[in-house]
């Protein structure tokens, strides 16, 4: 199965067997992380699913879109060079994706 | 701590939180999350958008896995409607569900939520006049929508337009009655309004304003039509969009106090001093920083339901957390996303940014100098502007935010001190 390891932003990593085509956000709310936050659930609208992923990892993804990246001109920890918004990361078949969570998404 | 622990009634996006924020906060009794649909914890904004458009699965609305609520001990109820809460002066008491269930326990919240308001005309109960507030409503009006070429939606708030939108593009034949004179008037300012009209016109949405209906008008009870001033209009199905009232009748029953919801002071708590109420169903005073003083709010957003319910979980743990944030709202409507931080009612101000894209419109409200609130449709930059600008308590110059050449973070990135000290009191 796809696998995602979150680490926290105090070091915590915990890794977690993800279904193919979920998102990166559901996989992380649904199993409770705690650093992902979710409130629009996934619409695109409040920015507080963001992550840093993985610098190696980074390249493998579907590039991301305007909205998005406008999204994360706002997010409550700014964004990095491999930042992301979760809930637009879809799971892909042989995913082991590592991602970063931020010290606060609020 | 009793043995009885903390008893959620309504498996809604805030006691979900409420069950979610009271373990984090290192609540160690047990914690029951009591619903009344048959359905696991769901999110309810997808049900007029993705899910009716069939992007999403059911599945995909599910808020936490059967793991999650295991390994947290929160127990899950699902189909048990609860009609009678006897309840002690200490707060503990028992709830019973209409099958006869008891429920003991040693606090009590109410995440009771909304219900969808009914039409009141001739003709509302006619088969195939619906309404979308839970995932049954969804489910329904999905299983009629292959059927259905016209559809006649009645009101245009964030329901009816969202769902106006959905049907659309579906390829369904969409008339949406508003009757008022603009479109999501409790909500947006009026150049919102009328940009949102206009968009979804030109879209082919048939939206009429100042729209009363009459009748609905149905053959072998079934809806075949509605009826507005002199015209009929032809419709398989009628979606109904006019509103929330707050669900109190519990409440009420035990003796709180209720007006326009449950009352609530600023840590959540109900008039009896221990029950908690969180939510869509709750009357709080405004947490607003900078609101005038003695207002009182009730939302009806996921956002609030989230920061409500984190409130409530610090007075349940004894800890007296005071509600301040900034509100802030999403509707997803076709093409467009409109994104409103903080509240813009009682505004004496308004910037609009005119961006050329005509897919795109932001307006920002301001109070005397003081900037209050934006919305914002595809523009997410200056939607996160605004409600940074609000969070730290800076406002932006209303000359410079005029034009839409200038980056609101940019000008964030310049403003100083807050202007009315710090916010967060």
């Amino acid at each position: 199965m796809p696998k995602i390891t979150f680490a926290a932003a105090d070091g915590d990593t915990r890794t977690i067997e993800a279904n193919i085509g979920d998102s990166v956000m559901e996989t992380a709310v649904r199993n409770g992380i705690g650093g992902i936050v979710a409130e629009c659930g996934g619409s695109l609208s409040c920015a507080t699913c963001h992550v840093i992923v993985d610098e190696h990892d980074f390249a493998s993804l579907p590039p991301m879109e305007e909205m998005e990246d406008e999204m994360l001109w706002g997010t409550a920890v700014d964004r990095a060079g491999t930042s992301r918004l979760s809930c637009q990361i879809r799971v892909t078949e042989g995913m082991d994706l590592g991602v970063t969570l931020p010290e606060t998404q609020v | 701590m009793g043995e009885n622990g903390l008893l959620i009634i309504g498996s809604s996006q805030a006691g979900v939180q409420l069950a979610v924020s009271s373990r984090a906060l290192g609540y160690a009794a047990p914690v029951t999350l009591l619903g009344d649909e048959n359905h696991r914890p769901y999110q309810r904004p997808p049900l007029s958008k993705d899910f009716l458009q069939d992007k999403i699965t059911k599945e995909s609305l599910i808020f936490r896995s059967q793991e999650f609520w295991d390994e947290h001990r929160i127990t899950v109820v699902k189909g048990e409607r609860v009609d009678k809460i006897d309840v002690t002066p200490d707060g503990t008491g028992t709830a019973w569900s209409a099958s006869g269930r008891a429920f003991p326990f040693d606090r009590l919240a109410l995440t009771v939520g909304a219900r969808a308001r009914r039409l009141e005309v001739p003709g509302a109960d006619l088969d195939g006049v619906l309404y979308l507030r839970n995932a049954d409503d969804a489910l329904d009006l999905k299983a009629r929508t292959p059927g259905a070429g016209r559809v006649v939606v009645i009101g245009g708030g964030f329901i009816g337009i969202e769902a106006a939108a959905s049907l659309h593009s579906l390829g369904k034949r969409v008339t949406l009655l508003e009757f008022a004179d603009r479109l999501v008037a409790r909500a947006v300012g009026a150049e919102t309004s009328r940009f949102i009209l206009d968009h979804h016109r030109r879209a082919g949405i048939d939206i009429r304003l100042g729209s009363a209906v009459d009748e609905i008008v149905g053959h072998d009870g079934k809806v075949r039509a509605v009826r507005v001033g002199g015209e009929e209009i032809a419709a398989d199905i009628v979606l109904v969009g006019v509103g929330v009232i707050p669900n109190t009748e519990l409440a009420e029953a035990m003796g709180l106090r209720c007006d326009d919801g449950i009352v609530v002071d600023r840590h959540a708590v109900a008039s009896d001093g221990t029950t908690l109420a969180v939510g869509d169903c709750a009357n709080l005073p405004n947490p607003v920083p900078g609101s005038p003083a003695g207002g009182r709010v009730r939302f009806e957003s996921v956002n609030h339901a989230i920061e409500h319910a984190k409130v409530a979980a610090h007075a349940l743990v004894g800890r007296q957390e005071e509600y301040a944030g900034i509100p802030w709202f999403w509707s997803n409507q076709g093409d467009l996303k409109l994104q409103i931080a903080g509240l813009s009612s009682g505004y004496d101000r308004s910037v609009v940014r005119s961006p050329a894209d005509p897919l795109k419109h932001s307006v920002l409200y301001y109070r005397g100098d003081r900037l209050i609130a934006a919305d914002c449709v595809n523009v997410p930059l200056d939607f996160m502007a605004v409600k940074q600008a609000l969070s730290r308590g800076v406002s932006l110059p209303p000359d410079a935010v005029a034009d839409p050449g200038a980056p609101l973070k940019s000008l964030l990135a310049e403003a100083t001190a807050p202007d009315e000290g710090n916010p967060s009191s």
